[in-house]
């Protein structure tokens, strides 16, 4: 009970914030201080995401679709290549600088070039959604690896164990926290990159539905694509919180504790 | 057992757990420790005395298989066990608890590494806790525990490691003079109750003439092995002796040594 009093406080000022722009947005509005067909009211927008709720759940499911497929082999090729690279001081160098240079480049100039090769179907939405959520879960458990303490790697082999055996119990765990901090930030870019790449041509998806509303000059209906995306990619942090929570119970162990002696010392 | 402190090491002759015989270990082209010959009894706890850098620490990397020196051998009761880790169990200075394991399971750990299931392997640490004084402890995180506890359970986890010997690099340090106090009467008991022979790494001169059979003094650049010291007086020693003339000249003739 008292554990969820402060997490409440805390979150007040940026729900009041909130408020206040929704607030500021309608009153734009309704005084005609801009025009509506420049920026629909609070009210329209709403009134927009009822009426088209089914049509913009039948596009976000294949949106979410190609999000989860992207970030899924995202996934998982990182946690190949960072394992690989730090096993291999040699590659580490090699492609470490190369990783760099490819984020970079803007996905919205990649998306083009992928669709000429890959044609209007999911192939090159997945793709552009892996290159983007790769890198951060790649250079998350990197650092995670590389953040290992000398000693504790000493202490497992004075105890006998192997390269393998110290991957497991120590090196991957101790990397778990920065993997998710990786994680978090690529599934609210997979839906992003997905959304981009269907901008560029496709059959369905959050972002076909997307342009075609805008061509109708529909910018109600386009903000309420805009907010729905937002929810999405809140809610799929939000899951992500949620899996890291059940993956390291030990934080949740450390974060009580601290506020324990926090509260012990009167601070 | 023998409690006179010569017949213990005449008993220890007989006896020689571990052993290390002429290693001379270079870093880079330099030389750290030189020539070192130790040794260690069944039963004693010997300690390493010496300024920092004379190479403490890295006779112990040796002495435990984490590196190959130059020159000389490990010895594990008479068997060559230079550069083969696992076999003479080390407990750094830090404690090393691993924060994402629950205590048993940061304590089994030496047996899931050699090969043992992980149910098995706590159930076969779950009746030491009790001795180490960690009862109620097993399923806790490590950062729920006091300092001395944590390094309770990391000796635990030593001893589970180990086979009759251990190596330990300065476990008290970081310790508060109270719980340390507290802690060398207990380790003492428990050392005695499970047969644990020990090599212990100390700054603190105190410490080690309280709680060692024998003292090895380690100095100079590159270290060796200057002096040896017998504690004769019985274990375990109080507080008073630690107040007794007899106490001031052992200071006395190691201060002067170092």
């Amino acid at each position: 009970m008292n554990g969820k009093l402060p997490s409440i406080t805390s979150k007040l000022p940026a729900a009041a914030a909130l408020a206040l722009i929704c607030l500021v947005w309608f009153l734009v509005c309704e005084t005609g201080a801009v025009p509506a067909y420049m920026l629909p009211s609070p009210v329209d927008v709403a009134r927009a995401m009822v009426n088209d709720f089914p049509t913009i759940m039948d596009h976000s499911r294949v949106t979410l679709q190609e999000a989860f497929y992207g970030l899924c082999i995202g996934v998982g090729l990182a946690f190949i290549t960072a394992t690989v690279m730090d096993r291999f001081l040699l590659l580490d160098r090699a492609l470490y600088p190369l990783m760099i240079i490819t984020q970079t480049i803007p996905t919205i100039a990649i998306a083009p070039l992928l669709v000429l090769w890959m044609g209007f179907g999911m192939a090159p939405k997945i793709t552009l959604v892996v290159i983007t959520t790769f890198f951060p879960i790649t250079v998350g458990l990197l650092d995670g690896y590389r953040n290992v303490d000398r000693d504790a790697i000493d202490l497992m082999r004075a105890m006998g164990a192997g390269r393998m055996q110290i991957f497991t119990h120590v090196k991957f765990p101790s990397a778990l926290p920065n993997f998710f901090s990786g994680l978090r930030i690529s599934a609210s870019y997979a839906v992003v990159g997905a959304v981009i790449s269907e901008w560029l041509g496709g059959f369905e998806g959050l972002g076909v539905y997307m342009t075609r509303v805008k061509k109708a000059y529909a910018f109600d209906k386009m903000f309420a694509v805009i907010i729905f995306i937002v929810i999405i990619s809140l809610l799929l942090m939000a899951f992500v919180n949620l899996l890291s929570r059940v993956a390291m119970p030990w934080v949740q162990v450390e974060k009580r504790q601290d506020l324990a002696s926090a509260g012990e010392t009167g601070k | 057992m023998a409690d006179d402190p010569q017949e213990r090491r005449q008993a220890m002759d007989k006896e020689i757990l571990l052993q290390a015989d002429h290693i001379t270990k270079k870093y880079s082209g330099k030389t750290i420790i030189r020539d070192i010959n130790i040794e260690l009894g069944k039963g004693e706890l010997v300690s390493l005395l010496g300024m920092s850098g004379s190479g403490k620490t890295t006779l112990f990397h040796v002495l435990s298989g984490l590196t190959l020196p130059e020159e000389g051998r490990v010895l594990l009761r008479g068997e060559d066990v230079t550069g083969n880790p696992g076999r003479v169990s080390y407990m750094l200075q830090k404690d090393m608890l691993f924060s994402h394991k629950k205590i048993i399971d940061n304590v089994s750990l030496p047996l899931v590494i050699r090969g043992m299931g992980r149910k098995e392997a706590r159930a076969q640490a779950d009746p030491l806790f009790e001795d180490f004084g960690l009862e109620g402890t097993q399923y806790l995180y490590p950062c729920q525990l006091s300092g001395g506890m944590r390094q309770r359970a990391a000796l635990l986890r030593t001893y589970l490691s180990s086979q009759g010997v251990a190596l330990l690099d300065e476990p008290f340090s970081a310790l508060d003079t109270i719980t340390k106090s507290l802690i060398h009467k207990w380790y003492l008991d428990v050392m005695e109750r499970i047969d644990l022979s020990t090599l212990f790494i100390t700054h603190d001169i105190d410490e080690a003439i309280l709680l060692s059979d024998r003292i090895y003094i380690l100095n100079g650049k590159p270290g060796q092995i200057r002096d040896q010291i017998i504690i004769k007086e019985k274990k375990p020693r109080d507080e008073n002796f630690s107040l007794s003339d007899q106490f001031l000249a052992y200071k006395r003739e190691i201060i002067g040594k170092l």
